[in-house]
This record gives structure tokens, C-alpha cells and sequence, in this order.
């Protein structure tokens, strides 16, 4: 087992070089360090030394690919690539453009995105299930068909009329809960409850539809079969038999979303300004602060490659059929 | 050729994504009459055909199609002539072939809001009275219900106009079904035209002709009797500058349809020759394949559109002479936003690609082709590329709606289409502080929300039937 994990570790290294690869490619070859010190000091009316200052500040001085002036292996090692490179596999992210520490920012930021992020999963998670089991135990009835028909107009909706829809009604029709912002310890309840609400609805669309095709497709198996045929109840058949056999599915497929609620979602964040992650990856993109981008990219990357070995683990565990080679 | 255009008073413009949107049609067109011939391709086809729920969304996509289409024929009209010179000049702005069909729909601009229908403006301005004295009120609008002298008409002038478009609207509908009856009982001569709609109108035959029919009848009165009431009055209101948002919403139509369709296009190539290839030759080379594509997975796709764009933008910046019309610099952003939504999609299909490639690869008539000394480059063309279709139908189908709605997402966050460009996205992104303003200004939201629900739901359920009809396990024992 240790060694499986080990090697899988191994495994994700040369990925996260190709990602850093990536990132490098569009933010350094692409916009070269002077485009980028042209583009925070403004177009026009920058001097040569304000934009040599500006690229010194950060570390941006170097040559992006081979260093001629250095000497012997450091002609290779005093280069943007391998020390913007090296900083992010240790996890250090530098400084924004205002000046601020990414790293802690990220620290910082990552409680609220979790407040929200985690909520809308676990809610989520159990509310589709229940749809999907209530569906598929009245299959081919009405309310099965009906139960289709509205999955799929909730599915057509776009996620930011939710939240338009959601703000309007809930905050400034009912005046039940401030519409927008955040605050630390219990009282991020009232400022978490219509954002988790609204992020659970959204996602039952397409959430039902999944595990109710997951279930039916358990449903036909020959176990369903012998059950029946020992004269159980379809309640019993449901919830001791396909139930058990449909958490493989389910559970891989939720397990590698795990990670990932550490980024926080772009959208519910932005329109409830809450200050975790997905805001401030929004805020980074219209500042165009090259700096925070990357380290968001790398991190999603991270956490991308534990969800992968997350999964693989996970499936051990609940199948044991599947043995690790 | 410049006295052609002269003529005709415009210059067509060929944009890039134009030029690919009618390379697809020529590619669906050429598809059509290939899969016809073919009794075995065409039978998952026969299934959807019979599903009402399918042919009944089809008819709503087709009137997109058709907008987007018209939308899709862009030209610079010819400026007037101001002195006696030879030369003909072309506008900077381009128009496309739906902007001269609705030419009234585009021109009538008013100062700020104004309601759905409304003859008033929604903002109070100062009005200077006759008698010199000034006030604020609710002024007149220029061109919303201008034709009415006196404004408590409106009602009584609306219901005239609706029936007026209605009627239009049913006349266009006779015609459409007199044509289709004429068409159908044509082919087939055992069947007399009066027995046919008789069939129809109790829902016997076997293509669901009488939902495709009332289908049409909804969509082409409502059509009539918008473009009847539109000259006349601002459907949808107008939004912040004053502009018709149901010309907007209209016009969003072909960024949806080129966000939906072209990205497949573009990807496709990439995922079908890679998935195969990892799949057929495994190895070394499924290695490759498979690390280039976990590798792209892993970034999070936003993060990746958002630094792509951030530098097209940069591109366009510095290369601002390449453009001699705002529709071509937006229409490169919109290619280049496809392309990029394409790389961060395609890896799904080809991992599904990679996966039926496996399976197929085992099954004896490849072997028997390997034994025989079929080259692999046959026996992927010849053997394993029309087994893998259906994988690739379904996810184009699928994926339609998806990107749809991702558009929208994508210009909230800002690197989405070009601000200038006509988009629900940015229609949203635009009014969704309007919710908060006193008054709530609602219909610039609600024309998007339409619009877009509309088409993402006929998507969806088309997609659905289709997907059935092509998934091999639900018909196995067929």
C-alpha cells in the first residue's frame, strides 16, 4: 500500500512539471516581464529604468531561458525558468502586484472558501442521492417521468440566474438574509446559509440525473435479480442492495472533487463577496496580477493530482476486488 | 468586382468564424447525404425521428440555426457620398444579413430604460413644457409606440398589432404545412393527402408530424407577431444606452451557436486522432498521449481560458493595425475563445476515445485485418474509426449545451467574448446590478434567461433522445 502510494507520488511529479511548463509558457514567453512591467505602469510615458526597477523588484531580471552571462551550470540555473519554478514546487508563491504575501493570502482565504464550498458538497451530495433514490424507486411512473422532465429544465438554467434569482428574492424581496459579504466565527452563518442554499440547488439538476442513471444501471444487475427472487421488499432491494453497490460509483466520483473545494467556486463567491479563494481568483484575472494566477494554477493543479490518487485509494477501500498493482 | 458592390451597396466581410460556421454546414450537408444512403447509419436516426420530444426540440433549434445562420453573412455596407468622387467607402461597422432584415429593430435608439411596450421612458428627465417652464418627467420615447398620438392608445394598438402578426403568423404556418403535406404524400403514392392529415391530426404516423406541426404553429406566431409589434415598440424594453434588448438577445443567438458548435469542431481532429492512437498503439505512445492529457486536466480550466485570453489580449493590443473593423478583432477573440475552450474539452473525448479503441482493438476482425496485413492506418480508417463514431456524436451532442451556458460564465468572470460582441453573457454580466437598482430593472435579465433557457433546453432534451438512440447497450436486444 505504502508503495503504491509512494510511486503514485512519484508519478504526479513529472505532471506537475508539464503544468509548470504551461504556466511558464503563457505567463513569461508569451507576455515577456517588460509587456507585463508596461502593462502595471501603464502603457505610455514608462521610462526604460522605471520598467528595469520593476522587474528587479520581483526577480523578473534574469534571462527567461539561458543566462550567457553566467558561468559554467549557472548559465542553466540563474534563469526565470528554473527559479520561478523551483519557488512554486516549494510552495512559494511571492508577492502580488499590491505588494501582499500570496502565500498567506491563499492561508488566509482558504477558511472561507471551505465554510461555503464544503456545505454545498456534503448538502449536495445528500439531497441528489435522496432525489435520485425517491426517482428511481417510483421508476417508469409519473413521477419518475416527471421527476426527468424537471431535472432537466433545472439542468438548462445557467448557474448565474440562480444566483441573480436567489439574491433577488431571498435577500431583497424577504429580507431574510444580507445579501452579500462575510464575517469570521459563528457569525458567517447568516452570510453562509443563502449562498450554500443556492449553491445545492443549482447543482441538483445534473446531480440527480447522474446517480439516478448510476442506480438504474445497478438496477439491472444480476444481484437485484436474486434479491427479488428471495422475496425482499423493493424498499429492502433499494436501500440494502443497490444502495451499497452504487456507493463504488458515487464515492470515487466524489472523491476527486475533495481537493478541489479548496479553490472555492469563481461565481457564488464573487456575487456574495466572500473573501476566499474563487473571489480572489476572479479579482486576479480583471487585475491581470500575472503572480496570483500561476500560484492558482499550480495549487489546482496539486490538488487535481491528490483528488486522482484520492480516488484510486478509495476504491480499494470500499471494493475489494480491486486490487493495487 | 467593386462596381458589384457598389451596387449592391455593402462589401462582404468574411469573418473567420463565419467561414467555419458555413464549413460546417457544407460538413453536416455532405454527412446527411452519406448517412442516407447507408441503411445501417441511418436507423438510430429513424429512432430519434419517431421520439416526439426530439423532433419537437429540433424545430425550435432549427429557427436558432436559421437566425444564426442569416447572422453569419456579414457585410460592410456603403457609406454615402459625401463629395463627387469616384471611390466608394465602406463603413467601419458591420452589418449582417439578419441586421438588414430587421433593419427597424436596429436603428431605434432610445436615451436610457425603458419598460417592455412602453411608450415612456423608464428614468425622469427634465421636459421643458411649452410655456417655457421645466420638469421632470417621464418623456416619450423616439421610436417605442412613437406612431401613437396619444399614449392611452397603447393597449387597443398592441391587441390590433399581435393579431395582425398572429394572423401573419398562421398564414406563414398554412403555407409551411401545405408544403410539407405536398411534399410527403408526393414520395409516397399509396397514401391520398386527406388521409394523411387525417392521420396526422390523430397522431398516427409513425414521424411525430403532428407535434412538429403545433410545434411550428407556436414558434412561427410568436415569431410574426414579435417582428409585427417590434417595429413598433420596444418588445423587450431598452436597456442602460437605450438599445432594443430584443435585438440583443436575437443577436447573442450566433455567439451561442459558434461557442457551441465551433469549439467541437475544433477540437475534434485532436480528440479523435489522439484517443485512437493511444488506444490502438499503446505503449510509448499511450504514455505520451495520456500525460499530455492528464496534464492539461489538471489545470483548472478557467485559470487556463483566463491566461490564454489575458494573452490574446495583449496580442490584439499590440497588433491593432491587422483590424480594420471592431467585428474582426472581436470575431478573432471569439475563434481564439473556441480554441482554447476546445484544448481544455477535448481531453474527455479522447479518453473515452482511448478506452473503445482498447476494447475494439481485441475483437477478431481486427485481427483477422492484422492477418491479412492490413496497414494500421487502414485498419484505424477502415475498421476502428466507424466503430467510435457514436462515442464521438454523442459527446458532440452533449457537450452543445455545456459550452453554452459556459459562455456565460466565462464573460461574468471577464475573459469571456469581446465586451463588444452582441452575448447573453455579457447581457447578464451587464445588467445583474440592475436587480439591485430602485426600480428593479428586470427585462434585460429576463430577455437573456429566455433566449437562453430556451435553446440549452431544446439542446438538452435533443441530446437526450439521440444519446438513446446511439448507446449501443440500451438496444442490445434489438
Amino acid at each position: 500500500m505504502l508503495n503504491y502510494i509512494l510511486r503514485r507520488i512519484l508519478y504526479a511529479f513529472p505532471i506537475l512539471v508539464g503544468v509548470n511548463l504551461i504556466t511558464f509558457f503563457l505567463f513569461f514567453v508569451v507576455n515577456t516581464p517588460d509587456d507585463m512591467a508596461r502593462m502595471h505602469l501603464g502603457m505610455k510615458h514608462v521610462t526604460e529604468e522605471a520598467i528595469e526597477n520593476w522587474k528587479q523588484e520581483r526577480g523578473y531580471d534574469r534571462p527567461l531561458l539561458w543566462n550567457e552571462s553566467a558561468s559554467g551550470s549557472e548559465k542553466l540555473t540563474e534563469t526565470l525558468i528554473i527559479s520561478e519554478s523551483l519557488k512554486l514546487f516549494r510552495f512559494d508563491f511571492g508577492v502580488a502586484d499590491d505588494g501582499r504575501n500570496i502565500g498567506g493570502d491563499i492561508k488566509q482565504r482558504m477558511g472561507p472558501s471551505l465554510a461555503i464550498a464544503v456545505p454545498i458538497f456534503l448538502i449536495g451530495l445528500f439531497t441528489n442521492i435522496t432525489f435520485a433514490m425517491l426517482m428511481v424507486f417510483f421508476r417508469a411512473t409519473y413521477l419518475d417521468l416527471s421527476g426527468v422532465v424537471l431535472t432537466v429544465v433545472l439542468m438548462s438554467i445557467s448557474g448565474l440566474f440562480y444566483v441573480i434569482g436567489g439574491q433577488f428574492v431571498v435577500g431583497k424581496l424577504m429580507h431574510l438574509v444580507p445579501i452579500s459579504g462575510y464575517e469570521g466565527g459563528l457569525g458567517a452563518f447568516r452570510f453562509v446559509i443563502l449562498p450554500v442554499v443556492i449553491g445545492v440547488i443549482s447543482g441538483i439538476g445534473s446531480g440527480t440525473r447522474w446517480y439516478r442513471t448510476i442506480f438504474l444501471e445497478e438496477m439491472g444487475k444480476d444481484y437485484v435479480r436474486t434479491a427479488r427472487a428471495k422475496g425482499l421488499s423493493e424498499y429492502r432491494v433499494l436501500f440494502h442492495h443497490v444502495l451499497r453497490n452504487a456507493m463504488i460509483p458515487i464515492l470515487t466520483g466524489a472523491v476527486v472533487v475533495l481537493p478541489l473545494l479548496f479553490m472555492g467556486s469563481l461565481i457564488t463567491e464573487s456575487f456574495f463577496g466572500i473573501p476566499g479563494l474563487g473571489s480572489y481568483t476572479i479579482e486576479a484575472i480583471n487585475a491581470q496580477d500575472f503572480a496570483i494566477v500561476r500560484a492558482m494554477v499550480f495549487l489546482g493543479a496539486v490538488l487535481y493530482i491528490i483528488g486522482l490518487l484520492l480516488t484510486d485509494l478509495s476504491y480499494t477501500l470500499v471494493d475489494p476486488r480491486v486490487r493495487l498493482s | 468586382m467593386s462596381e458589384l458592390y457598389a451596387w449592391l451597396g455593402g462589401k462582404p466581410l468574411f469573418l473567420w468564424t463565419d467561414m467555419l460556421i458555413w464549413l460546417l454546414v457544407a460538413v453536416i450537408v455532405l454527412g446527411v447525404s452519406y448517412t442516407r444512403r447507408r441503411p445501417h447509419l441511418l436507423e438510430p436516426w429513424h429512432r430519434v425521428a419517431k421520439s416526439r420530444l426530439a423532433m419537437g426540440s429540433l424545430v425550435v433549434l432549427l429557427v436558432y440555426v436559421v437566425i444564426g445562420l442569416l447572422d453569419s453573412l456579414h457585410y460592410r455596407p456603403a457609406l454615402e457620398q459625401s463629395d463627387q468622387s469616384e471611390e466608394v467607402h465602406y463603413a467601419v461597422e458591420a452589418l449582417t444579413a439578419l441586421d438588414w432584415m430587421v433593419g427597424g429593430l436596429r436603428e431605434s435608439g432610445e436615451k436610457s430604460y425603458s419598460a417592455p411596450l412602453a411608450t415612456h421612458l423608464y428614468v425622469r428627465e427634465m421636459v421643458g413644457e411649452s410655456g417655457g417652464e421645466v420638469r421632470r418627467d417621464y418623456p416619450r420615447l423616439k421610436s417605442g409606440g412613437a406612431h401613437l398620438q396619444n399614449p392611452q392608445q397603447r393597449a387597443a394598438d398592441l391587441v390590433e398589432n399581435s393579431i395582425v402578426g398572429g394572423a401573419k403568423g398562421l398564414l406563414l404556418w398554412l403555407g409551411i404545412a401545405l408544403l410539407l403535406v405536398l411534399l410527403l404524400t408526393r414520395k409516397r403514392q399509396q397514401i391520398s393527402p386527406r388521409r394523411w392529415v387525417v392521420e396526422v391530426a390523430r397522431g398516427e404516423t409513425a414521424t411525430p408530424w403532428r407535434t412538429i406541426l403545433l410545434v411550428t404553429a407556436v414558434v412561427s406566431l410568436l415569431l410574426m407577431a414579435a417582428i409585427q409589434v417590434g417595429v413598433k415598440y420596444h418588445i423587450l424594453g431598452t436597456d442602460k444606452v437605450g438599445q432594443d434588448v430584443f435585438y440583443q438577445a436575437v443577436k447573442s443567438i450566433r455567439t451561442g451557436l459558434v461557442i457551441g458548435t465551433l469549439t467541437t469542431l475544433i477540437m475534434l481532429p485532436f480528440a479523435i486522432l489522439l484517443g485512437i492512437m493511444a488506444g490502438y498503439f499503446r505503449g510509448w505512445i499511450d504514455d505520451m498521449i495520456q500525460y499530455t492529457y492528464t496534464t492539461l486536466n489538471s489545470i483548472p480550466g478557467v485559470l487556463l481560458i483566463a491566461a490564454a485570453i489575458l494573452m490574446i489580449h495583449v496580442y490584439i493590443d499590440t497588433n491593432a493595425a491587422l483590424f480594420e473593423t471592431t467585428e474582426e478583432r472581436a470575431d478573432l477573440r471569439l475563434l481564439f475563445l473556441c480554441i482554447i475552450l476546445g484544448v481544455t474539452s477535448w481531453t474527455g473525448l479522447c479518453r473515452l476515445l482511448r478506452g473503445e479503441t482498447l476494447k475494439l482493438r481485441e475483437m477478431d476482425y481486427i485481427t483477422a485485418a492484422h492477418a491479412f496485413g492490413v496497414k494500421n492506418i487502414r485498419i484505424i480508417i477502415r475498421h476502428i474509426l466507424p466503430n467510435v463514431m457514436h462515442v464521438v456524436l454523442i459527446s458532440v451532442v452533449l457537450d452543445f449545451s455545456g459550452l453554452v451556458l459556459a459562455e456565460a460564465v466565462l464573460s461574468y468572470v471577464g475573459v469571456g467574448v469581446d465586451p463588444t460582441m452582441y452575448s447573453w453573457g455579457n447581457m447578464i454580466n451587464g445588467a445583474r446590478l440592475e436587480m439591485a437598482r430602485e426600480p428593479v430593472v428586470w427585462w434585460t435579465l429576463l430577455a437573456s434567461f429566455l433566449f437562453m433557457f430556451t435553446m440549452v433546453l431544446a439542446a438538452n432534451l435533443f441530446s437526450d433522445v439521440v444519446r438513446e438512440a446511439f448507446d449501443p447497450r440500451v438496444h442490445k436486444g434489438e
